[in-house]
């Protein structure tokens, strides 16, 4: 829990980067490599590769645009099913019926958005991910929520962060449609946790406004629980 | 004002209005035949389906326009949770009470936000009666009545947001703060079922999610809140034609995946119910 802790820590701090005017290739490569608070980020091809794309070989080449941005969700959505699908094959000790129910639902949703992605992207799509949940203990609870409500509120902030960067309105509306229903699950995985604690001031700021992330920020805070190598190098970003 | 006098006065000025909405003269004739008893059961949301089918409506066509009718929906959810914090005896004690006092303080938070961004363009509040004409007569002296109208309050907003993505389109500041708004909506609305479900009786089986065309346990009447939840089909692909861990997904799978927009016209027909003339 250690990693998704200090994960937290760094996603529910201010957004520093929000007035910047975007940010470039280089000043992404610096950010890596600055080593943001405990967030290791090993596997991003566009750490270590500089030299001329290798677009083509690349099975994890996100590509530009909008497409970028459908891969970009589709790889959260991919994250997010593996890890639910973990969850209801090795239930956490105790796991009440009600909770059965809530996170195979979960786990259904996010399966339907990871299928969806896949099938909308066609040719485009990224292939399947491998992930890293050594940190998570499936057989406790405060250790599955915890990384649950984790996910979510990521999912929720990634969708917040990315609408205005998508050109195509109905993919606009598609990213809509979804952001709400992980809205919803981080609504309901919280209150798992702690009753009331649906939308507190950790992710809700003063305003009445939800968390919202850059692209680069989420994909940093993934990255300890992506094992393959992506390559973002086109993914809009700032 | 009731809505037998609206529908008199309406006929009165306008005669071909019966002809307009004859399909649903039926349905209008039983409802009044309830007298005082219309309650949940009879919930008017589909009443101004009727006023927009006959007589259409505008909608937002500019950011502006789209930061007003936002506006308009935070006011209405702002001063509906703070009465009802407000009414002793209403919310139970404990973590009901809380919950409802985060919800209006968010909504509080929106109104002052949006009214913050539009400055001298903000729409001024109407008044509203939440009793809509007296159909929800007790909607705050009856605690499952007022969380039923939390409920379809929070899944409309839910919806309204979304259906104006596309004026918002590209707009870093603006598009960012509403999705901001949108997402917190979306976690009022799954707190408010569970609040429900954990009520029994007719939310019994509520869940966080929305399952097809109406799965709010309160009655046909909020039909219009609904309307097009049970669509399967996302950007070309037909989701129940998909496979899943277990099989291809069910409709309700399918459904629950993706929260459905509603457009302008749909969201301030019902939302026009509460606000007095």
């Amino acid at each position: 829990m250690k990693e998704t802790n200090a994960l937290k820590d760094q996603l529910y701090a201010e957004d520093s980067d929000h007035t910047s005017k975007g940010l470039q290739r280089r000043n992404f490569l610096k950010l890596a490599g600055g080593g943001l608070a405990g967030v290791a980020l090993l596997n991003f091809a566009s750490c270590n590769k500089d030299d001329g794309p290798d677009i083509n070989g690349n099975e994890f080449y996100f590509g530009s645009g909008d497409i970028a941005i459908l891969n970009y969700a589709y790889a959260l959505e991919q994250l997010e099913a593996a890890f639910y699908i973990e969850v209801a094959n090795k239930p956490f000790s105790g796991m009440s019926d009600l909770e059965k129910q809530l996170l195979t639902d979960v786990r259904d949703h996010e399966v339907a958005h990871r299928e969806f992605f896949k099938a909308a992207l066609g040719r485009g799509a990224i292939n399947s991910l491998e992930f890293d949940f050594s940190a998570v203990n499936f057989s406790s609870r405060d250790s599955v929520l915890g990384t649950a409500k984790v996910f979510e509120d990521l999912g929720v902030s990634a969708y917040n962060g990315a609408g205005w960067l998508i050109k195509d309105e109905q993919y606009l509306l598609l990213a809509g449609k979804i952001v709400s229903v992980e809205a919803r699950h981080a609504a309901v995985i919280r209150d798992l946790i702690s009753n009331g604690s649906f939308a507190n001031s950790e992710v809700i700021d003063s305003n009445g406004l939800d968390v919202s992330n850059s692209p680069t920020k989420v994909l940093q805070a993934a990255a300890p629980f992506i094992k393959s190598k992506v390559d973002v190098r086109d993914l809009p970003t700032y | 004002m009731n809505l037998q006098n609206i529908f008199e006065s309406i006929s009165q000025v306008d005669p071909e209005f019966n002809e307009r909405i004859s399909p649903r003269r039926q349905a209008i004739r039983n409802m009044f035949n309830l007298g005082q008893k219309v309650s949940l059961a009879a919930l008017p949301l589909a009443v101004t389906a009727l006023f927009n089918k006959a007589y259409g409506q505008s909608a937002p066509t500019d950011v502006n326009g789209v930061l007003n009718y936002a506006l308009t929906l935070e006011y209405l959810e702002a001063e509906y949770y703070t009465i009802g914090s407000s009414t002793g005896g209403l919310i139970p004690s404990g973590p009901a009470t809380e919950a409802i006092a985060t919800i209006r303080d968010h909504e509080v938070a929106h109104v002052e936000f949006l009214k913050g961004v539009l400055g001298s363009n903000a729409v001024a509040k109407p008044n509203f009666d939440f009793t809509a004409g007296g159909a929800f007569a007790n909607v705050f002296s009856d605690y499952d009545t007022f969380l039923a109208l939390a409920q379809a309050f929070e899944d409309t907003g839910v919806r309204a947001y979304k259906g104006q993505a596309g004026i918002l389109k590209g707009n870093r500041v603006v598009l960012t703060a509403a999705l901001q708004i949108h997402s917190v909506e979306a976690r009022h609305a799954a707190h408010v079922r569970s609040m429900r479900r954990a009520r029994g009786g007719a939310a019994a089986n509520q869940k966080p999610w929305i399952t097809g065309a109406n799965d709010s346990g309160i009655g046909a009447a909020v039909d219009p809140v609904y309307a097009g939840e049970d669509n399967v089909a996302q950007g070309g692909v037909d989701i129940t034609t998909l496979t899943g861990v277990s099989g291809r997904f069910t409709p309700a799978i399918a459904t629950q995946s993706f929260d459905e927009p509603l457009t302008a016209p749909a969201v301030l027909d019902i939302a026009s119910l509460f606000i007095q003339a």
